[in-house]
């Protein structure tokens, strides 16, 4: 399953980026690495981008992008320390 | 002591502009880094006086991949400032501190300012800040930019840190750490100790780039590529990813213990206000109006309302002071054009006639009353007797209903005429140097407005929403949703509109949402559409649309040619962009953008703009009369001749006359001179905003199809002077800036010559070698439209998706 294919209001843990380059790289500076916990939001009114928290903030991502991020389904850990 | 050097370097939306203004003051300077659209400010620290503070752009990390982070990464390598001053948001650190990583690498002393501990307290984020500072080994500051908090210890902490060894601590996985050892002492050994880590990491990394100074061996590269490669296979990951997951995994270690947030599913009040804002139905309509308010309140209202101040007033005839007496005195008027009416009529038929309005007892007139629009209301007979009574009653003097003060040039010229000021001179200063001011100054207000509202929008966070709803469509066009702005904001005017593509990151998408926002007509396009659409339209209701729906289109048509071609083509930067948290923007910073910006339109593009007018003024009042050079009326100019000369360029687009070119140049100081202009070309200096007085005299020069020929040429082709020098700036190169111009003007020449063209072959008197001309013309931008693009495998992947 990709980040793409998660409904709205799942939670899921990244499992692979695929991808390369200057796309990869941008997505792993935003956060995205293997084993971050995803929540998507929702999505743009016209259908495209999505909206996903993690690491504590909102990020925008085009569905194509989020194609290449494999995930699998997570339940929410409560944050705390 | 020394010059110190401060860099300060944080993530977009984490309150840095806020901290540089906070910790410069007024001590700062604006300019461009060189050869990039990418803004670069410098200030002297408050209290510091030998310290400065150097503003890198906003990244989120040091990689390699786009225009903003390679300069603030080659500014920290090559120029190797005294000081870090990092700052990170407190309510997203996991995120934030990523960058802190990485700068902690550099081997440079580094002070980490948290701010928006405002915040953190409201909320239920907690963080602790003294396990933070101990477990990574640089000064943590608290501060609240925005409140002003923390700004003198962020200052001293900064400059104190100076001169202290900053030894990068080895906080990876074991392997990792392995490799990395074994890469300094193979390769890096010859240099200063803290900075091996950072050349290490990059080795690693693969990164090509950044080693390129070291001048290192291919023979090296083998050497270490063992090393990388075994760490890969060992964590089954590519070299990249694993540095960016340790350092991942290194926040975490940072934050255990120590930082609580909320889950990450649970709604803030950010995002319950985007549950309404960003909502699949009512996105679009609350943006719609948004759009509308920010429209009104720029043109309509009080933007419209100071400009004619501005230049009715202030720079016109005079206005009454604080506008006591104006509303009678405007009743006055009103009253006084049955009259005045009279009169008009009766000493035209009389001139008409050669006798003397007085002598003429036998002559009949017709007088015409308008009303606002400029159609005829009511016309009635006169006679001579009438014609004695209209003539005894006073004009209603202004001064009388109030206190009336003089504009500008009226006072100026009273004077001017006092001292016995030739009339060259005289023009000079009134029409040329003053009416020149005025020009710049009556833009202004609409401008001042504009800011307001794009500092508004981006420092509350309802922009990078707006990016985000209008991401789809963009995309189509090969741009993303935050060129929508500039667009949105040039319909008030382009100068703002231009100057909001800076947020645009990708290079390429930012040079072409330059060139094409002054597409979209701008407040000051307003009148010459209502000329033309009230002479040659009768006032009909579509021509004003169909002036914003060829602008659009000429966006469109653009972006889809632009594109494909050598200098815009490319995969696109994947959008990945924040939605920052919604935040209530503090006054003194709006108002310090909005006064930033409108000070530097007023210094950079007034000089231009009034050099033009100047250079125009000269060009319009002076030419060859009666064999001798000197002051002349308009149509016997220099610029009337220049105007003559190039007039037949336009031939094919309807309008091959000289008072079309005339007026085109002079629309190139501000749009709505076009207007004024044809009023002196047609002997009317009084021509009110839809110029109705000259409808006739533009009926003489222009079939309708050829004024709307004209419209559109006027509507795409290369904006203002003002909005010139605003793309100058943000291009940050002649050579683009040029580019820009001349595609403008191009599109404009095509378009207009389409609309004349086909437009008189369906009219039935089309000339054949024009038609053919536009069919030419036609088929390129067809082909130019469909050719294929040299596509990459993303583009056709993206296809499939």
């Amino acid at each position: 399953m990709t980040l793409k294919d998660v409904r709205i209001g799942d939670t899921v843990r990244v499992k692979k980026i695929n991808g390369q380059g200057a796309v990869k790289r941008r997505l792993m500076d935003m956060g995205i690495t293997k084993g971050v916990e995803i929540h998507v939001r929702k999505v743009a009114p016209l259908g495209d981008p999505l909206e996903i928290s993690l690491r504590g903030y909102e990020l925008t991502l085009r569905k194509f992008d989020a194609h290449t991020i494999e995930v699998e389904a997570a339940r929410p850990e409560p944050v705390t320390s | 002591m020394k010059p110190l050097r401060i860099a300060l370097v944080g993530n977009p939306n984490s309150g840095k502009t806020t901290l540089f203004n906070e910790l410069t003051g007024s001590n700062q300077f604006v300019g461009n880094w060189p050869g990039v659209t990418v803004e670069k400010k410098e200030g002297i620290l408050k209290n510091h006086e030998n310290a400065t503070v150097i503003d890198l752009p906003g990244i989120y990390s040091l990689s390699p991949y786009s225009k903003e982070e390679v300069i603030a990464r080659n500014y920290l390598i090559d120029e190797s400032p005294d000081v870090l001053l990092n700052i990170v948001d407190a309510t997203s650190p996991e995120r934030s501190l990523y960058l802190t990583t990485q700068l902690a690498d550099l081997g440079i002393p580094m002070v980490v300012a948290l701010n928006m501990l405002d915040v953190v307290e409201r909320s239920q984020h907690r963080i602790d800040v003294d396990l933070l500072e101990s477990r990574l080994g640089h000064k943590v500051v608290q501060i609240s930019a925005l409140k002003g908090t923390g700004m003198a210890d962020v200052a001293d902490a900064a400059v104190a840190a100076a001169g202290k060894h900053a030894m990068p601590r080895h906080v990876m996985d074991g392997q990792v750490e392995h490799a990395l050892a074994h890469i300094e002492e193979a390769v890096l050994h010859d240099l200063p100790e803290e900075k091996q880590r950072w050349y290490a990491i990059k080795l690693f990394e693969r990164d090509r780039a950044a080693v390129r100074a070291l001048s290192i061996s291919e023979e090296r590269f083998r050497h270490i590529e063992g090393d990388i490669a075994a760490v890969e296979t060992a964590l089954d990951d590519d070299a990249e990813a694993i540095i960016a997951n340790e350092r991942y995994l290194h926040i975490a270690r940072l934050l255990d213990g120590g930082y609580r947030r909320p889950k990450s599913n649970r709604m803030t009040t950010s995002d319950k206000i985007d549950r309404v804002v960003t909502n699949r139905w009512l996105a679009l309509p609350i943006f719609a109006v948004v759009m509308f308010i920010i429209y009104y309140i720029s043109v309509s209202t009080i933007g419209a309302y100071a400009t004619n101040w501005a230049n009715d007033g202030l720079f016109g005839d005079g206005f009454h002071l604080f506008g006591r007496g104006s509303s009678e005195y405007a009743a006055a008027v009103q009253q006084y054009a049955g009259p005045a009416a009279v009169i008009d009529a009766f000493e035209a038929a009389a001139a008409a006639q050669g006798i003397s309005p007085e002598d003429a007892r036998l002559i009949e007139a017709e007088a015409v009353l308008y009303d606002d629009l400029g159609m005829v209301a009511d016309t009635f007979p006169v006679d001579y007797a009438m014609y004695r009574d209209a003539v005894s009653l006073d004009e209603p003097a202004p001064a009388a209903f109030g206190t009336w003060v003089p504009g500008i040039p009226v006072a100026l010229e009273g004077w001017l005429e006092r001292i016995g000021t030739a009339s060259w001179l005289q023009g000079l200063i009134v029409d040329g140097i003053v009416a020149g001011v005025g020009a710049v100054l009556g833009f202004l207000p609409q401008m001042v407005v504009l800011f307001f509202f794009l500092a508004l929008l981006e420092a509350c966070g309802y922009m990078a929403r707006i990016a985000f709803v209008m991401d789809r469509i963009f995309r189509k066009f090969g741009l993303s949703g935050k060129s929508f702005i500039p667009m949105l904001i040039g319909t008030g005017c382009s100068v703002p509109g231009i100057m909001a593509a800076r947020t645009i990151e990708q290079e390429r998408d930012r040079r072409m949402t330059i060139i094409t926002t002054s597409f979209i007509p701008c407040g000051a396009k307003l009148p010459v559409i209502a000329l033309i659409a009230g002479a040659l339209f009768g006032g009909q209701a579509w021509v004003a649309p169909s002036a914003y729906f060829i602008g659009v289109a000429a966006v469109i048509v653009s972006g889809i040619m632009l594109k494909k071609t050598t200098g815009f083509a490319g995969d696109p930067a994947p959008f990945v962009m924040e939605l920052p948290v919604y935040r209530l923007p503090a006054a003194k910073h709006i108002l310090r953008s909005v006064w930033e910006r409108g000070s530097s339109f007023v210094r950079k593009a007034g000089t231009v703009i009034l050099l033009a007018s100047l250079v125009v003024w000269f060009l319009s009042s002076f030419g060859i009369a009666d064999g001798r050079f000197g002051m002349v009326d308009m149509d016997k100019s220099l610029l009337a001749a220049i105007g003559g000369a190039i007039a037949w360029i336009f031939n094919p687009l309807g309008w091959g006359h000289w008072q079309g070119a005339v007026a085109m140049v002079t629309g190139l100081i501000a749009k709505e001179n076009v207007v004024s202009t044809f009023g002196v070309l047609f002997g009317r200096s009084d021509v009110a905003e839809n110029g109705w007085q000259i409808w006739v005299g533009m009926r003489q020069v222009f079939t309708p199809l050829a004024a709307y020929s004209f419209l559109v040429f006027n509507l795409l082709c290369a904006p203002c002077f003002a909005a010139v020098g605003a793309i100058r700036r943000e291009m940050n190169s002649a050579g683009w800036t040029a580019f820009a111009l001349s595609y403008q003007t191009a599109l404009a020449y095509a378009f207009a010559l389409m609309v004349y063209q086909f437009g008189s072959w369906f009219g039935g008197n089309g000339n054949p070698a024009g038609i053919a001309a536009a069919f030419v013309v036609f088929a390129f931008i067809i082909w130019m439209l469909v050719r294929p693009a040299k596509k990459s495998d993303m583009t056709l992947a993206k296809e499939l998706v």
